[in-house]
């Protein structure tokens, strides 16, 4: 089976409201290093990550995968995951029912995804019930079940604690050794240095730079990049 | 007074037929009235809360409005349906339990379509990226959604329940109050009330009271244990 990566953003832009969220931007993502979206609260991280994703319609401008594979070729985990009100489990096969996986195989891929994010033990538990931790490690586990080509990840850690965020990082490296395609929204310097093997760098809707992380971190090109490293506020 | 309590508890104590029959009569019109206006109710209030549509607004307020309607109202307008030179004359449904049925039934749809319109479109809000992420669209989204949220629509129905059972405007003049054939509680208690048989009144309106007291505390009992269960 041939692969959808790489993907293609070409002269994307996003507008709503009459405001211009996504400037238009030419990228390409290929397969292999994990990318990290970063970038200052509203600079538009979310938006075009939901652009790559398909959740949003460019205003403008075409994303193009290399092939339109089926659609749990992708997966996403959302700042908040939304879980349905029924057990971890029963969460976990909801998503591959809707993958078109035989029924059959769904009990054993949604316990070894169980597994893979350590929360074999709350299987049977309501998904709702679990701390905000066990949810984002189950929205992994419902993306893990899948074997995505590629895994959209929106600031997944930013409402948790550095415990259950250790976990996260974790899971999505183990993502990474799998093969899966990372691409990732973060304000956290240090998730991107520890995560990442390139940056692009998001200001005010623009892509300001892409650099692979060594080069990135310690000298960014641009002055605003060079400000968000040194945690000053890029527009003071 | 003690005296016409008294009588009320016996009647409804030893299992008096007229007063249980009445009973029957009012359970069997609203429970009907209730079924219909959430056949009706549920998909109206989905297809608003999820649709995009010039209009939707104005709908949503309409909506909302109408959950105040006087029942008295309600009875006119299905009256001037159902009379002999209305539109629906034809039907002779005038002063038979069917016409009780469609009347409360009127009354009712609003409330239950209207609550479940909110509670689909808070849960929609919440859940619409997550099942477009997962590739659930259209149709089984619409049945994921409404099932996750099934106890909240049971308050709706229930709510819908409530609001039938204990009007009397409706049934009143599209019923007739007829001795036998459309005497329901509410009904029978205006009536007894301003004959002066207390204790039937009394002990129709305790069965009344029951009810709506039960069918509170079953809609509480449900959604607390699901809450429990289901988060």
């Amino acid at each position: 089976m041939s692969g959808i990566l790489p993907l293609r953003l070409e002269g994307v832009s996003f507008a709503a409201g009459g405001r211009t969220i996504i400037e238009p931007l030419t990228l390409t993502l290929e397969a292999g290093a994990s990318t990290i979206i970063l970038g200052a609260n509203g600079a538009g991280k979310s938006v075009l990550m939901r652009l790559m994703h398909g959740l949003l319609a460019p205003s403008t401008g075409r994303v193009a995968w290399s092939n339109n594979g089926p659609r749990w070729r992708q997966a996403m985990v959302f700042q908040r995951p939304v879980m349905l009100r029924r057990s971890a489990l029963a969460n976990v096969l909801y998503a591959l029912d809707a993958a078109g996986v035989f029924a059959a195989d769904r009990a054993r891929s949604a316990r070894e995804a169980l597994a893979e994010v350590g929360l074999s033990h709350v299987a049977e538990r309501p998904a709702r019930v679990l701390s905000g931790g066990e949810q984002q490690r189950l929205a992994l586990a419902r993306a893990w079940a899948l074997h995505p080509e590629v895994l959209f990840l929106d600031e997944p850690t930013a409402n948790l604690d550095p415990g259950a965020t250790h976990e996260i990082e974790n899971v999505i490296r183990a993502f990474d050794a799998s093969g899966t395609k990372i691409v990732m929204s973060t304000h956290s310097l240090g998730q991107a240095r520890r995560l990442g093997d390139e940056v692009i760098y998001l200001h005010q809707g623009r892509v300001l730079e892409r650099a692979p992380i060594e080069r990135f971190f310690p000298q960014p090109a641009s002055p605003e990049a060079t400000a968000f490293v040194k945690g000053e506020l890029p527009w003071a | 007074m003690l005296e016409a309590i008294l009588g009320g508890l016996r009647l409804v104590a030893t299992l008096d037929l007229r007063l249980w029959e009445i009973v029957a009569l009012s359970l069997a019109v609203s429970l009907s009235a209730v079924a219909l206006a959430t056949l009706l109710g549920l998909p109206l209030g989905a297809a608003i809360a999820v649709g995009r549509f010039a209009g939707r607004q104005a709908a949503i307020v309409v909506l909302n409005a109408l959950m105040g309607l006087p029942p008295v109202v309600v009875g006119l307008f299905i009256y001037l349906l159902l009379s002999r030179a209305g539109p629906l004359g034809e039907l002779g449904l005038l002063f038979t339990p069917p016409a009780m049925v469609i009347a409360q039934t009127v009354l009712v749809l609003p409330i239950i379509a209207a609550l479940a319109r909110q509670a689909v479109e808070d849960a929609w809000r919440e859940y619409e990226e997550q099942l477009r992420s997962l590739g659930v669209d259209g149709l089984r989204g619409a049945l994921t959604v409404l099932w996750d949220i099934r106890f909240s629509l049971l308050t709706a129905v229930l709510a819908g329940l409530g609001r039938a059972s204990a009007e009397v405007g409706a049934v009143m003049i599209v019923g007739g109050n007829i001795d036998g054939v459309t005497r329901v509680m509410t009904t029978t208690i205006a009536l007894e009330t301003s004959k002066g048989d207390l204790p039937l009144a009394l002990g129709l309106g305790m069965v009344l009271i029951a009810i709506v007291l039960a069918l509170n505390a079953a809609a509480h009992l449900v959604k607390a244990a699901a809450e429990r269960r289901y988060g």
